[in-house]
């Protein structure tokens, strides 16, 4: 090594730890430090189907859905710059195509949640292609008007049981592998997601985000980047559309719900945007929070309203950037 | 090298509605050459600039760079040819590390395919160039998120965004606009080392004096039009040029 490279090496190193861009894992105490609340979230999620009673099983797998859905939401918001309320698109596009392929060719489910989820994922990219030019709340009403469109062609032309739906689809072999189906891929979304983007794909899209006309100087076409971006949320909503649908072993309408959409926006506002990580918490908190305050019958939206309104005004950063600063407040305590 | 033809503008024209923005601009640029483009507000240079990287689509006129027509391409493909611009209003990826700034240049075809596809360490690459342009390796400077850099940092910032791209023209869209003297005493020495080094210039500029001591050329707009062509200070001596920047209609 010729002196200049010794001389950047040792100027890089020593900044690049004070900036936090590298860790010196130097002992146990530190490794725990950072793997303690990764560890937590992967242990509880994988030890939850051996806790929970049946009622609430099927309430976690409710809620990995939603969980899903959130993170795509959020990663397209938050790293992408496309604000997209599509989530009931794809998981109607992931149902339907399961349900579709399960029904009419006999395929099992294990092939046809993957099946689906491709199919609807670029079936969902070719739709939103011509969209991808616009930006902000234009890209959000758009996405938003697909689902309603989606329901109003199946009514209208009376395609694949129209209202009534298709019942009798294959279901899951047992409660075990509904749960951690949903639970694997959700931890799988999340960690992948998180190294895409400080991948240099995601620092290009978060580029894109903070700026598309310096992108376009830089060389880099911006919509084939949009385009790979939808394609992955796409590829996680239509994923669990199509596991939802064998998770109930019906398709119907009721796949292009707006709660498909609204849901993942809430969990994403609590948990906290661009974390990733707290629209999974964020999940994981409001799906069981609404089962449980089923006893107030109607109430329960106005409560649900209320925390999120509460979320909004007293904690817009959301749970997740909070915890996150606590805890680190928290390693560098310092008793006075 | 020096002397060839880089690029060839012809009868470019412009109009946004019923403003004529740019109106039969025409110049080459050969190699080596700092051509500065000056004039009164709204005459036209930024168009210009917008015009050559494809960002805005001319209605008439040819633009032809190393034999090839790129009129009206896409500003992507125009930058993987090897034209960097900057922008005015600066506004770097705010939410990355000024270092993280630069990889997405260097992730662009163009770079991909100098270096066939071998990039290595792309991080070090960055802090180089960053360090050639003046940011200090040993300060946390290059870490600093862009967005919460100072303007003189952002100005270089932008620069180097160019620099990483390794362009053979690089049109420069007002640099010094906002700077404090001391930051632009700091800057002219590098457009003259990326003159060295054998990188053709378009600046764009209001600040004539330190314009003057890099550019070989100037080109003088005003409304839209080309009014003057020339060697810098005997372009500034004419008539036409004063009246346009001195607004004395041309009486004197």
């Amino acid at each position: 090594m010729s002196a200049q490279e010794r001389r950047k090496k040792r100027l890089d190193r020593s900044v690049k730890v004070r900036s936090e861009g590298l860790y010196s894992l130097s002992s146990w105490r530190e490794m725990a430090y950072l793997l303690a609340p990764r560890l937590l979230l992967i242990g509880g999620l994988l030890a939850a189907p051996f806790v929970l009673d049946l009622y609430w099983q099927k309430v976690l797998c409710a809620a990995g859905i939603i969980a899903v859905l959130a993170m795509g939401f959020d990663f397209l918001a938050a790293y992408v710059g496309l604000v997209c309320l599509g989530g009931a698109m794809f998981i109607g596009f992931g149902g339907y195509a399961a349900g579709l392929l399960n029904a009419k060719l006999g395929l099992p489910p294990v092939l046809t949640i993957p099946l689906a989820a491709v199919i609807g994922a670029c079936l969902s990219t070719v739709i939103l292609m011509p969209c991808l030019r616009l930006r902000g709340v234009y890209f959000a009403i758009v996405t938003f008007m697909l689902p309603l469109f989606a329901t109003h062609i199946i009514i209208a032309l009376e395609l694949f049981g129209s209202t009534e739906g298709i019942t009798g689809l294959d279901i899951l072999a047992n409660h075990w592998w509904e749960q951690y189906v949903i639970v694997i891929s959700l931890l799988a979304a999340l960690f992948g997601l998180r190294r895409l983007v400080t991948e240099d794909v995601g620092l290009i899209m978060m580029g894109i985000k903070d700026n598309d006309q310096a992108v376009l100087a830089a060389g880099i076409s911006i919509f084939r980047y949009r385009v790979l971006a939808v394609f992955i949320a796409a590829l996680a909503g239509c994923f669990v559309g199509a596991y939802q649908a064998h998770l109930y072993g019906w398709l119907g309408l009721s796949l292009f719900a707006m709660d498909f959409s609204i849901l993942p926006i809430a969990a994403t506002v609590m948990g906290g945007m661009g974390t990733l990580s707290g629209p999974v918490i964020g999940a994981l908190i409001l799906t069981p929070l609404s089962e449980a305050l089923r006893g107030f019958g109607q109430l329960r939206v106005v409560l649900y309203c209320l925390i999120l309104l509460l979320f909004i005004l007293y904690k817009p950063e959301g749970l997740m950037n909070y915890l996150e600063r606590k805890y680190h407040q928290f390693e560098r305590w310092e008793k006075v | 090298m020096a002397g060839d033809i880089l690029l060839e503008v012809t009868e470019l024209s412009k109009s946004f509605g019923g403003v004529h923005a740019v109106v039969n601009v025409g110049f080459t640029l050969s190699r080596g050459d700092v051509l500065g483009v000056i004039g009164p507000n709204g005459a036209g240079k930024t168009t210009l600039i917008n015009l050559l990287t494809g960002f805005v689509k001319p209605d008439r006129g040819r633009v032809i760079y190393k034999n090839r027509d790129i009129t009206g391409a896409a500003p992507n493909k125009i930058a993987n040819l090897g034209l960097a611009r900057t922008f005015q209003a600066m506004r770097p990826y705010h939410s990355l590390p000024a270092y993280k700034n630069l990889i997405l240049p260097l992730n662009s075809p163009r770079i991909k395919k100098a270096a066939h596809g071998k990039l290595g360490d792309r991080d070090s690459v960055a802090i180089d160039i960053l360090e050639e342009i003046g940011f200090e390796r040993d300060a946390r400077v290059p870490y600093k998120l862009a967005g919460s850099l100072p303007l003189g940092y952002q100005k270089k910032l932008e620069l180097a965004r160019c620099i990483a791209l390794k362009p053979e023209i690089i049109l420069c869209d007002e640099v010094f606009s906002g700077l404090s003297m001391a930051e632009i005493t700091s800057m002219v020495p590098l457009l003259e080392k990326m003159v060295m080094q054998g990188v053709t210039l378009i600046m764009v500029e209001h600040r004539l004096r330190e314009l003057f001591r890099v550019a070989n050329r100037v080109l003088v707009m005003n409304f839209g039009c080309k009014i003057a062509e020339g060697p810098p200070l005997e372009t500034m001596a004419r008539d036409d040029v004063k009246a346009a920047y001195l607004g004395g209609g041309g009486s004197k």
